[in-house]
């Protein structure tokens, strides 16, 4: 696989590190345990397209946010992870 | 027609012209049954068989979208263990282990179980912590175990490399009831002997959705094949969980991760037991056609593609030039994977579900094999009786809202890291 990294152009993922899913958000404080436990457990898992973090370890040591087919493992593009989304 | 050698006689003389199909290609009934199970994998198959065998209901059908054992079933590295440490996890992996023992005279088929025994090397005093208090654990369980010093681990395996500089191996934790079995014979043993008790089982049959009551419960399921009632569906199609859980309006706390699996070429008998290097994320076993069958980690990244890439190859690789140099001298013949349920706690669920007459059967990350004769017969105790098993109390569905985590590895969740 390879990432098209936004500073670097398309790298190989062993340079990244992954986070996982990036669909999850975490709820606010006052949310209640209901949303914390979806947040923190509970995934589409989809089969087919995801958007994930990955963080360019061994590059610009970023963290992009990845959309990638999770059926055909084919990188769609990436992105700068927004501030404090990561 | 029962195998024994009597009947391998028999058919020699014959020319070989009269065995029949094991089991039988059946169609599904218009009657409907009192239960599906859906998914043709190990777990699927022996829980079929369970039901009809302990608890009398063969009024089963057992569907499979490809073929039986094509998924995960035939795709794994064949170990059989029971060396875990958590009190919710060891009862049901021996209980695993005491159905392997008896499983081929049980179901007349040889599954080729081979208790050749499983030795997790040690390479620090912490490691050799961590395995004494999983070898007491086991102990307090019944279960055979034995910590070994280097000189004992040497005599087993002469051929690691001891002294090597980053992982020096210090001991092992061996269990000599461990072992390997053959995994398609496993399924097909499960399969042809579900099937001479009644149990149809249905291939190339994908389950599109599922029929409801105006209750909400589950009555039967959509397939390619029609419409199929029963009275309660289950779920076994671990890899693929959480698609198929989606079409009853279910959420998972599941990932699909790639695990890749490795075969040489066939070599002279060389590896007494199955050897895992925890420390190098490396494990090897020598199959009885005589290719080292070996694998490691997780792809690390959600995957349905049943393979994997080639940094995870050259990891594992390299695992293994790192424990036993000899191993470079040997050809990959194959290598290939295979769809991992990926639980947030590493740990599986065998539970009823929210809705009423489904029951899931799902997150065996990548160590369903070895347990799949207990899950086939806690499954079935949960289908046939509405109660969960003594040994499978632990596999709540609702143990990531409760806080009743079964955290073997203490990771956290993190799906990729069990």
């Amino acid at each position: 696989m390879r990432i098209p990294c936004p500073f670097c152009g398309p790298r190989d993922s062993r340079e990244f590190v992954t986070r996982g899913d990036a669909a999850p958000v975490r709820p606010a404080q006052d949310a209640g345990e209901a949303a914390m436990f979806d947040y923190v457990y509970l995934r589409d898992n989809p089969a087919g397209e995801i958007t994930e973090w990955w963080y360019h370890a061994s590059g610009c040591r970023q963290w992009l946010r990845v959309t990638r087919d999770t059926v055909t493992h084919a990188v769609a593009g990436a992105s700068l992870a927004p501030d404090g989304t990561a | 027609m029962r195998y024994s050698v009597f009947s391998l006689a028999r058919q020699a003389l014959g020319g070989h012209k009269g065995w029949g199909p094991a089991w039988r290609d059946a169609a599904p009934k218009a009657a409907g049954y009192d239960v599906i199970i859906v998914g043709g994998g190990g777990h699927g198959l022996a829980a079929a068989y369970y039901l009809a065998k302990v608890h009398g209901i063969a009024n089963v059908a057992l569907l499979e979208r490809g073929w039986i054992g094509g998924g995960s079933a035939g795709r794994n590295t064949t170990i059989i263990r029971s060396n875990y440490l958590l009190p919710g996890n060891e009862g049901f992996y021996e209980w695993s282990m005491k159905l392997w023992e008896g499983l081929e005279q049980e179901f007349n088929y040889n599954a080729m179980v081979s208790q050749r025994g499983v030795l997790n090397l040690i390479h620090s005093d912490a490691q050799r912590d961590a395995y004494a208090r999983r070898g007491n654990a086991m102990r307090m369980h019944g279960v055979d175990c034995e910590l070994l010093g280097v000189d004992a681990v040497r005599k087993m395996a002469p051929f690691l490399d001891y002294e090597q500089a980053r992982f020096p191996i210090q001991g092992g934790l061996h269990q000599a009831r461990g072992g390997t079995a053959r995994h398609d014979a496993v399924n097909w043993g499960y399969a042809r002997a579900a099937s001479a008790l009644g149990v149809d089982i249905i291939q190339n049959c994908e389950v599109t959705g599922f029929l409801t009551d105006n209750a909400g419960a589950v009555t039967g399921v959509e397939t390619t094949r029609g419409a199929i009632r029963a009275g309660k569906v289950g779920m076994a199609v671990a890899g693929r969980s959480s698609q198929l859980a989606a079409k009853a309006g279910l959420r998972l706390p599941i990932e699909s991760h790639a695990l890749q699996a490795f075969v040489s070429e066939g070599l002279k008998p060389l590896i007494p037991g199955v050897i895992t290097f925890g420390a190098g994320h490396f494990y090897v076993s020598q199959s009885d056609k005589g290719g080292l069958v070996f694998g490691g980690d997780i792809d690390g990244y959600n995957s349905y593609a049943s393979r994997g890439n080639l940094p995870v190859i050259e990891d594992v690789c390299e695992g293994g030039m790192a424990l036993m140099p000899m191993i470079g001298r040997a050809r990959l013949l194959r290598a290939w994977g295979g769809i991992m349920d990926m639980t947030m706690d590493g740990s599986p669920i065998i539970d009823h579900t929210p809705v009423p007459g489904l029951y899931l059967n799902a997150g065996w990350c990548y160590g369903g094999f070895k347990a799949t004769p207990a899950s086939g017969w806690c499954f079935a105790h949960l289908l046939a009786t509405d109660r969960p098993h003594e040994t499978a109390k632990a596999y709540r569905y609702d143990r990531f809202a409760t806080g009743h985590l079964l955290d073997e590895k203490g990771m956290g969740a993190q799906a990729n890291l069990h």
